[in-house]
């Protein structure tokens, strides 16, 4: 097995135990960009000289004899909407072609701390709308799986990268399902955090109320590491939570006998794919089987959610990239005066989508119609809401597929916003609600592609989601696949 | 037909705390450009605001102040509107759930007492400031932006539209300046854009209660435009009704130096700033406890101390209302106050020879060359008799240039008093024998012509003689 097919923490033992080294390991994982990144295209900016740098000074801290922290060494990708300081941030649009924050986020901040790798910021769709990653102003990423099919998104390009061996593990956002359906897209396990779990500092906003940073891993212990890591108060985000952080490897017992498991009807319904249905339906009889009890539940305010998400996050987009102005930072588009200035540049350099979302979120603002959208959908969320937190006095969690399909073909839906939209059904009503979710891989289509099964949490229950999906990714072989890009032999 | 104006102003506060309302830059006045500036006041992508409690805390001091009911669960929202001084092109305010609402303060025009309603009062951001490179935005070939103000907190006071001429619009603003400045929110320093007001001027004819068509003029301030700018505007809001007319809705820019008001904005129809809750930010949530506390440490306010000024030293309600209608006025005069020196003659001495060189001068009371300890020293030797009131004038205004203390000049140009009663009976004396007219008069019943000779005593005495004295030598002598 080569290194670039490796878990982080089987690369963590082997740097710890010196068997390898963090320049071997970087050579190795670039070695893997060069052979695939072509046809992957997963990357917007490659950090290689940094990254053989960072290595060095990992080797040199081994060699010192230091305790290693997780990710020491360990190279990994950063979705490109999170700002890194000295580090172009384009958020994959053209407005931001050359801004280079003069600042960290705070979750690079946090990963400074365990010195690891970065081989550099990964595509996702123009400031996170989308679900395909096609959206993207520079290019359009490849699902490892079959070329031919998108890789997800708006995290897509995080995704591709660990499923392609050209990251180990990657930082994605997650606004209405863009890290869990990229990863269930990819055959990864990606995990959304509850809302103010993890600080959004230095997360350019898409919207302020859903957003959510989390990892993408080969595996559910890697991605227990890396809340470790990135989980916890952070006095510059105002929505962070103060609770403590507990050490979330400490939930992979493998156990998860009398764990009440729900499953809401309302998940199960047209529109999913038969072969989605059938995987995780099976997935729900291993877990019987290993002795979770079952609950048919009911959610029934689910079939408001992608209308709710769709006037909610569109209005707090809307105001959130008022900013790109032309004025101060970005780049700009000249005109005869300064309002000409400010549409040409805005006009010009942001794309379909993203100004599709402005008009919808500008509209549902606008006086005389806030009360009747903006207005009715904050309180639907509310009863989103409470709907999941009246399942919760009867269950642990809630098992459901994460996308209603398995990846579809470049191309194929963008015609149709609308019907893109609705790829979101089983991820955005999490988002409404502020609670945690993961996705994993539970089985593959007959086309060859990854099916992803969710597990949705309590707030702040991370750890029982981490543990259920542990207890399932043990006694199943659909962990850590490196996919076989383009037809060759993994 | 006569009209009746109907006015009401949305002052702009700028609170002085040391740092800005959602970041850790410094607020200072006239640092050089763009000195005060981090990612999150700038705008940059990512960033998120963090509230600075104190803005908070004075908030709901301000409330207190003016009478409002604190708002225990109050939030932000997003005012959305594109300007380069304004970095998200969004101003952070707050829309439906000010911090407090409700209020009123009390004012006095022509001696009586009215009462002016707060619709509320709101926390938010300041924006930062065009530098054109030209004198005007029209004759400049670039503009650059200064970010250092942006993020400085204010708390804009709305009124309900209860004044009725520039005069009640003076008063009311004097009357707001006091409160902020007696509680130590803002420094409210005119001059340096601390307190700035919009005002919102329209007619009706007089006996109606429907409002007419209102025109907006931002911000202003001083007090001195405050007064013109609401005086041009009437005079030419009636000429235009009178003429059979209409007032266009419109905000108006205000020339200081011509006196008059001018169309800004051609577009007549109003901003849609499409307010949204501020999603980054928590509600605040205040507790009783807070406010009690908050409440607890109010100090005097200007209504309480002007009572109290009234009640303890005799002061007339005219006085006192001088006297504590600013924060300095009232510091000062209770330091002067503190030296032992009689309140009254202290009130006629701040509100008589102070001011008439505070404002020959045009130097704020702060920065008095006679400092409030030195004026008491000053009416100390007047109630001690060591200089009669006459010569004081001349001690204050040696005092105003030399900022020596009074005894040192008292002694330095021999002007201690005669209280001698020899010294002053041989001038006496002297007056009556020259003045046999005078003398006639006042033995022949004509009282008053005794005055003369006050005056001839006092003059031989180069001013020096205690004038009770005199007075009392002459009667003596003349019976």
């Amino acid at each position: 097995m080569k290194l670039y097919e490796k878990t982080a923490h089987e690369l963590h033992d082997l740097l710890t135990a010196k068997e390898i080294t963090a320049t071997e390991l970087a050579e190795d994982v670039f070695s893997r960009v060069d052979a695939v990144e072509g046809e992957v295209q997963a990357y917007l900016t490659l950090t290689r000289d940094e990254a053989l740098e960072q290595a060095k000074t990992v080797d040199a801290r081994i060699a010192k004899g230091e305790k290693l922290p997780f990710l020491a060494g360990i190279p990994g990708a950063i979705k490109d909407n999170i700002c890194t300081k000295g580090t172009r941030t384009t958020c994959a649009s053209k407005i931001l072609e050359h801004f280079v924050p003069p600042y960290d986020a705070a979750v690079m901040e946090k990963l400074a701390k365990e010195s690891p790798v970065l081989v550099g910021k990964a595509n996702l769709d123009e400031f996170a709308m989308g679900g395909s990653t096609e959206n993207s102003a520079y290019q359009k990423t490849h699902n490892p799986h079959d070329l031919s099919k998108v890789p997800g998104g708006s995290s897509g390009g995080s995704a591709a990268a660990v499923a392609a061996g050209t990251a180990i593990w990657a930082l994605g956002s997650d606004t209405g399902g863009s890290i869990r359906q990229p990863a269930s897209f990819c055959g990864i396990v990606g995990l959304k955090p509850t809302y103010g779990r993890v600080s959004r500092y230095g997360l350019v906003a898409y919207a302020s109320s859903l957003d959510q940073i989390g990892p993408l891993t080969r595996d559910v212990r890697d991605a227990a590491n890396l809340m470790n890591i990135i989980a916890g108060h952070d006095p510059m985000d105002s929505t962070s939570s103060s609770a403590a952080v507990p050490d979330y490897t400490k939930a992979l017992t493998g156990d998860v006998k009398g764990l009440k498991i729900g499953l809401p009807k309302e998940y199960f319904v047209e529109g999913l794919d038969s072969e989605v249905e059938t995987a995780v339906r099976k997935a729900v009889e291993d877990f019987r089987a290993m002795g979770a009890e079952m609950k048919e539940i009911t959610l029934p305010h689910t079939k408001y959610a992608i209308s709710t998400y769709y006037l909610i996050a569109p209005a707090e987009a809307a105001t959130n990239l008022e900013r790109y102005d032309g004025v101060s930072y970005g780049e700009r588009i000249d005109g005869a005066d300064l309002v000409e200035m400010m549409t040409n540049t805005r006009t010009e350099l942001f794309g379909e989508e993203v100004k599709r979302r402005i008009m919808i979120g500008n509209y549902a603002l606008s006086a005389g119609y806030y009360d009747a959208y903006y207005l009715k959908a904050l309180k639907v969320r509310t009863l989103i809401q409470q709907d999941y937190m009246e399942a919760f006095k009867s269950v642990d969690v809630i098992l459901a597929p994460t996308a209603p399909t398995p990846a579809f073909g470049i191309g194929e839906m963008v015609s149709d916003p609308l019907k893109m939209y609705l790829q979101d059904v089983c991820t955005v009503p999490l988002n409404l609600a502020g609670i945690p979710g993961l996705t994993l891989p539970c089985g593959v289509s007959s086309a060859g592609l990854p099916i992803g099964l969710q597990i949705i949490g309590k707030p702040l229950g991370e750890e029982t989601i981490l543990g259920a999906a542990y207890a399932y990714e043990e006694s199943h072989d659909y962990k850590n696949k490196i996919a076989a890009v383009g037809g060759e032999k993994a | 037909m006569k009209y009746e104006a109907v006015i009401g102003l949305e002052i702009h506060c700028e609170l002085k705390t040391k740092t800005k309302i959602f970041c850790g830059c410094a607020t200072g006045f006239g640092a050089e450009q763009n000195t005060h500036v981090c990612p999150v006041c700038l705008g940059l992508p990512g960033v998120l605001p963090t509230i600075n409690r104190r803005v908070v805390e004075f908030g709901i001091k301000a409330g207190l102040a003016t009478n409002c009911t604190i708002n225990k669960y109050s939030k932000f929202d997003r005012k959305n509107y594109y300007y380069p001084d304004l970095p998200k092109n969004w101003q952070t305010s707050q829309y439906d759930l000010p911090i407090a609402e409700h209020g009123w303060v009390d004012i006095d025009v022509e001696g009586e007492k009215k009462r002016i309603r707060l619709t509320r009062i709101h926390m938010e951001e300041d924006a930062g400031k065009l530098v054109h490179s030209g004198n005007t935005i029209k004759d400049s070939a670039s503009s650059n932006v200064d970010y250092n103000r942006t993020g400085v907190p204010l708390l804009e006071i709305v009124s309900e539209p209860d004044l009725r001429s520039a005069e009640e619009a003076r008063a009311y603003m004097e009357k707001i300046k006091a409160i902020m400045e007696y509680i130590d929110v803002s420094n409210c320093r005119m001059e340096e854009g601390n307190l700035r007001a919009d005002i919102n001027v329209s007619l009706r004819p007089v006996g109606t209660t429907e409002l007419g068509t209102r025109t907006e003029m931002k911000n202003i301030n001083s007090f001195k435009s405050l007064v013109e700018a609401i005086e041009y505007e009437i005079e030419r809001q009636t000429e235009v009704l009178e003429d059979g007319g209409h007032i266009i809705q419109e905000t108006r820019t205000f020339d200081p130096a011509r006196g008059i008001t001018l169309s800004m904005r051609s577009k007549e129809n109003a901003h849609d700033y499409r307010y949204m809750p501020e999603p980054d930010l928590p509600p605040i949530v205040t507790t009783e406890e807070e406010i009690e506390k908050f409440r607890s440490e109010l100090p005097e306010l200007p209504d309480a101390r002007r009572a109290r000024l009234e009640k303890e030293y005799g002061l007339s309600d005219y006085d006192a209302g001088i006297l504590t209608g600013s924060r300095a006025m009232a510091e000062y005069f209770d330091a002067v106050i503190a030296t032992g020196a009689d309140a009254k003659l202290a009130a006629n001495w701040i509100m008589g020879d102070l001011s008439k060189n505070l404002n020959a001068e045009s130097i704020t009371i702060e920065k008095s060359p006679v400092e409030a300890k030195r004026l008491g020293e000053m009416i100390l030797l007047i109630m001690k008799n060591t200089i009669s009131g006459k010569i004081a004038k001349k001690v204050f205004q040696e005092m105003w240039t030399s900022k020596d203390a009074p005894a040192k000049i008292v002694e330095d140009k021999g002007l201690v008093q005669i209280t001698d009663t020899a010294a002053i009976e041989g001038i006496v004396d002297e007056v009556i024998a020259k003045n046999e007219k005078a003398v006639a008069d006042y033995k022949g019943g004509n009282k008053k012509a005794i005055g003369a000779l006050v005056g001839q005593v006092m003059k031989g005495s180069k001013g020096k003689a205690n004038p009770q004295m005199v007075n009392e030598l002459l009667a003596k002598k003349l019976q």
